[in-house]
């Protein structure tokens, strides 16, 4: 990188030089040209190419010692004059360009994306890529380094880099302004290296993102790649090649909003697993039941009317254009007039989904249809983080972000890959079982959002317990990973939600579950809670506490401790 | 036609003359080596090394470093002219002219290979 600058420089700085090369020769050649005088003011010959070159070269960088070796004669302080303004032209000239150079756009670039590379080389812990840093983006890199994880970030938006140098994190973010959709650019921000974890392709456009995920699967097989669509075709297109995760946010949603009507209690608990840690558990909004009414059909709506059907609910749409494709009620109309609203029946349904692509009319189809039904549940789609003042201060029952939908997505994925497997099965629950669970959960956290975390019984991951389960042959229930280590009565205020054992699941597992080496556990539970439950894992005293109560002896302490005691007070020090 | 590799071609055939003419004569002989020819030899090298300046290829890389070997021999010779006119009061004898002249004869060498160069581009070109 850096020879590049170099050539870049020289190549820009070749006029300049030649110039300057040109005047220093014109100016020596002719001071060795011009006649001089001697002190008694005779005719003497002219300077030679020494005197010449030394004079021209403290004349032109205008030092200016005076007429040596010897005084000039007329003409020669008649060429010399010449020189000084050739010299002093040829010197501005070469200093401008230099300083175009600096400054110019290019150069700059080139510079700064040395750097980045450089910097990103000498990465020395797990990062992750993310691509496209808008409002998703700026989510998820919050979130990563408020857990401690290392983002590289690319943008095409100079402005948005601007904001991100703004922002407060806890570890430098590296980020470098190019297009994420270039696989050189890719490999800058070190798809190559290996502390790189995953990619995270999440700009706001699908093709940019869908070029992402194959480059990183050609690239670097082994890296999780999760991808951003919004179209199905787009998304059909990526798992066909083998990207990890794809998160639609429009499916995920209008999953989301059947899953719940469905069942509730489900979608309670996905919440709470899914929120961003330590805020206030989210006030709590159950879709009813009965009959829907769903504005606009675009990619959202048609999404909406996918799920909602599936679920068997009964649904209107109000939809501008003639003749759609669509197998339920069909009203041709906009949703922000009160005539259209009335014939999809808005009187007698439970709810409405403002789904457009424009925030002003979603407000506005929102506004009507409550002011026609006022026990209507409102489902309202926010396309720009902008306009968050707005809906905020209309407060809907529920409010699509695909911003935040897409940032919780990647969030769960990175931190607790365990979550989506356990979401998975909470699915097949019974409405009341997940109910118990988020009361649980709700209690325990102290109703804030908890902490969703998974734990390995390996030896890189919880040590203490790995040896103490390979080597000594102890059995340790899951009872142990629950004591606090600074006071084994007490329980730490979290819970197992999932174990995998030989790639077979088990929900829930009780208290008595015997813990075996090579075990993945998922938890949720405080904060407070996993810090000391890794210190559980971690550490061979506090596991030994909490098995039995006593505070282990190492062999020093042991050898050293009747020492102590023989002399007499034991615990002081001298 | 390329005005471009006319100037880069003009400045490395004249940097190649210049310095031959310099050479051409009795080694020992000051009469047959005129400074003046040996101050336009360098500007011309000085000129053509910038011109070569900022080419990544391997010939480019080639090129510049032969320059650069023709200007290191040409301002060598220049400096023991320098040294032996006005700093030892020596002048121009056999002994000196023959060290500025075969110092300014490697740079001919360097010179000469650089129009090889010059020459074997061209003729790989073949349009």
């Amino acid at each position: 990188m850096n020879t590049s600058i170099f050539f870049l420089a020289l190549r820009r700085m070749r006029v300049p030089l030649i110039v300057l090369i040109v005047l220093y020769a014109v100016s020596t050649l002719g001071l060795t040209l011009v006649p001089g005088i001697d002190a008694q003011g005779r005719p003497a010959p002219p300077m030679s190419f020494f005197h010449a070159f030394y004079f021209v070269s403290y004349t032109a960088t205008t030092i200016g010692f005076g007429e040596i070796p010897a005084t000039f004669s007329d003409a020669q302080r008649m060429w010399v004059t010449v020189c000084i303004f050739l010299s002093v032209i040829g010197w501005s000239y070469s200093i401008i360009s230099l300083l175009a150079l600096v400054q110019d756009k290019g150069f700059q670039q080139v510079l700064q994306s040395g750097q980045f590379a450089r910097r990103v080389m000498h990465l020395g812990e797990p990062f992750y890529i993310i691509c496209g840093c808008g409002e998703t983006g700026l989510l998820i890199a919050r979130a990563l380094d408020r857990g401690g994880i290392r983002v590289v970030a690319l943008e095409r938006d100079e402005a948005r880099i601007q904001e991100l140098e703004l922002e407060d994190f806890a570890a430098d973010i590296l980020v470098m302004c190019a297009d994420a959709a270039q696989p050189q650019n890719l490999l800058l921000a070190g798809m190559k290296h290996r502390s790189c974890r995953g990619v995270l392709a999440i700009t706001d456009d699908d093709s940019a993102n869908l070029s992402v995920a194959i480059a990183s699967r050609l690239v670097n097989p082994g890296l999780m790649v999760v991808a951003r669509v919004a179209s199905p075709a787009v998304e059909r297109n990526m798992m066909s090649f083998g990207t990890h995760y794809v998160v639609n946010h429009f499916e995920k949603f209008a999953d989301y909003l059947a899953q719940a009507i469905h069942s509730p209690s489900w979608f309670r608990l996905v919440d709470l697993l899914t929120g961003l840690p330590g805020q206030p558990v989210p006030e709590r909004h159950d879709p009813p039941v009965g009959d829907w009414v769903v504005c606009g059909y675009g990619l959202f709506g048609q999404a909406v009317v996918r799920n909602l059907e599936r679920q068997g609910v009964s649904l209107t749409v109000i939809a501008p254009e003639q003749n759609l494709p669509v197998t339920v009620r069909h009203i041709v109309g906009h949703g922000m007039e009160a005539e259209p609203l009335r014939l999809a029946g808005i009187e007698t349904a439970v709810g409405i989904v403002a789904g457009g692509d424009n925030d002003t009319n979603n407000l506005s189809i929102a506004m009507t249809a409550k002011e026609i039904n006022p026990e209507l549940f409102v489902v309202v789609r926010q396309n720009r983080a902008a306009n968050e003042v707005l809906f905020d201060a209309y407060d809907a029952d529920f409010t699509m972000v695909p911003s935040r939908i897409v940032a919780r997505e990647c969030m769960a994925l990175i931190t607790s890959p365990l979550l989506t497997r356990f979401l998975r099965h909470v699915r097949a629950w019974p409405d009341a079982r997940a109910a118990t669970v988020a009361r649980q959960l709700e209690e325990l956290c102290g109703h804030r959002v908890p902490q969703v975390w998974s734990a390995r019984l390996a030896a890189a991951d919880a040590p203490a317990v790995h040896k103490l389960l390979t080597t000594q042959e102890a059995t340790i229930d899951l009872r142990m990973l629950r004591r606090d280590p600074s006071n084994r009565h007490e329980y730490l205020p979290l819970l197992p939600l999932l174990l995998v054992r030989e790639g077979r699941d088990q929900e829930l597992p009780d208290d008595d579950t015997v813990l075996r080496p090579g075990d993945e556990l998922l938890f949720a539970g405080a904060r407070a809670a996993k810090a000391a439950q890794n210190l559980t894992l971690d550490n061979r005293n506090a596991l030994e506490y909490v098995l039995t109560g006593h505070d282990a002896q190492g062999l020093l302490w042991r050898w050293f401790n009747p020492a102590r005691n023989s002399a007499g007070n034991g615990g002081s020090s001298p | 036609m390329n005005l471009e590799k006319v100037i880069f071609g003009f400045f490395i055939v004249l940097a190649a003359t210049l310095n031959f003419g310099f050479f051409l004569g009795s080694i020992d002989n000051p009469m047959h080596h005129h400074i003046y020819e040996l101050f336009a030899a360098i500007v011309v090298n000085l000129i053509a090394t910038v011109l070569k300046f900022g080419d990544r290829t391997q010939i480019g890389a080639v090129h510049l470093s032969t320059s650069l070997v023709a200007d290191l021999q040409l301002v060598a010779a220049a400096c023991v002219w320098a040294i032996a006119v006005h700093v030892t009061g020596e002048g121009m004898s056999a002994y000196v002219t023959t060290s500025v002249v075969s110092l300014s004869g490697g740079a001919l060498l360097a010179n000469f290979v650089s129009l090889v160069l010059l020459i074997s581009e061209t003729v790989m070109l073949r349009r």
